[in-house]
């Protein structure tokens, strides 16, 4: 199968790095509410693309692919590394299709149903994302 | 500030289950995805668009054109580091973020203003 469902790798991730995330996240949509709130949507607009879960969820494949490596007995360092870096270019992916998304938002959101048009946005990024990362993977993402 | 908190909860609670499915998805690749998913978009746009209107709520659609676009641009400075020089991921995520900074506010300032 091109893509696996793993739910055992969410034991891999403690407690208290659900918190952070959850917390992290909380911050940065109050903060981007705030900014819009203070200074108007022209600028608040720009944080509702804010890399919110990026930096947490680097650091965790990192973490947690350097400790698989450990318990079989390898360093894990720079495999844990190359493993964010997958993860980033995936993201990369991602981010052009949120383009999309917010397109769809600024052009159909004024003169159509608000829930149509964020549901067919939604639908959008997710189309995007993934024939963008099989075109991706057919030419640059190897197996590890 | 009833509201930042609503935005708060919501946005938490957003981010972190786009979080999860970041982190049940295998390749690393795919699951990378949902690291630019519309999380904060989504939790927040419902309540802009409750609060101010829809007009509103695409004027800040409009600047999240910029804002994707400087997210792309910050992502693949970070994968290229971490896959050239092996830093730590967190040490890159946050030192590169003035690239998002950067990029957005540099579209902001050229077309948006």
């Amino acid at each position: 199968m091109i893509v696996e469902v793993n739910f055992a790798s969410l034991k891999s991730t403690k407690p208290h790095e659900y918190a952070l995330r959850f917390l992290f996240g909380g911050i940065v949509t109050a903060t981007a509410g705030f900014i819009a709130m203070r200074y108007g949507p022209v600028i608040g607009g720009l944080f509702l693309a804010f890399p919110a879960i990026f930096p947490a969820s680097a650091t965790l494949i990192e973490s947690h692919e350097k400790q698989r490596k450990q318990k079989a007995g390898y360093d894990g360092t720079n495999r844990g590394r190359t493993a964010a870096s997958i993860d980033a270019a995936g993201t990369f992916l991602g981010a052009i299709a949120l383009a999309l998304f917010a397109v769809i938002l600024y052009r159909f959101l004024p003169s159509h149903n608000s829930i149509l048009t964020l549901t067919t946005a939604s639908l959008a990024w997710l189309t995007l994302a993934i024939l963008l990362w099989l075109l991706a993977k057919r030419r640059h993402f190897t197996r590890r | 500030m009833t509201d930042l908190v609503l935005r708060f909860l919501i946005g938490g609670t957003v981010v972190s289950l786009f979080a999860i499915l970041g982190d049940i998805f295998r390749p690393k690749s795919f699951a990378g995805l949902f690291g630019a998913a519309p999380s904060i978009a989504l939790a927040t746009l419902g309540l802009t668009i409750h609060h101010n209107g829809k007009l509103y709520a695409a004027i800040e659609a409009r600047s999240m054109i910029a804002g994707a676009i400087a997210m792309s641009a910050y992502v693949a400075t970070v994968s290229w580091v971490l896959f050239r020089f092996k830093p730590p991921a967190l040490a890159v995520t946050l030192a590169l973020l003035p690239v998002w900074f950067g990029v957005s506010f540099g579209i902001w300032h050229l077309c948006l203003r």
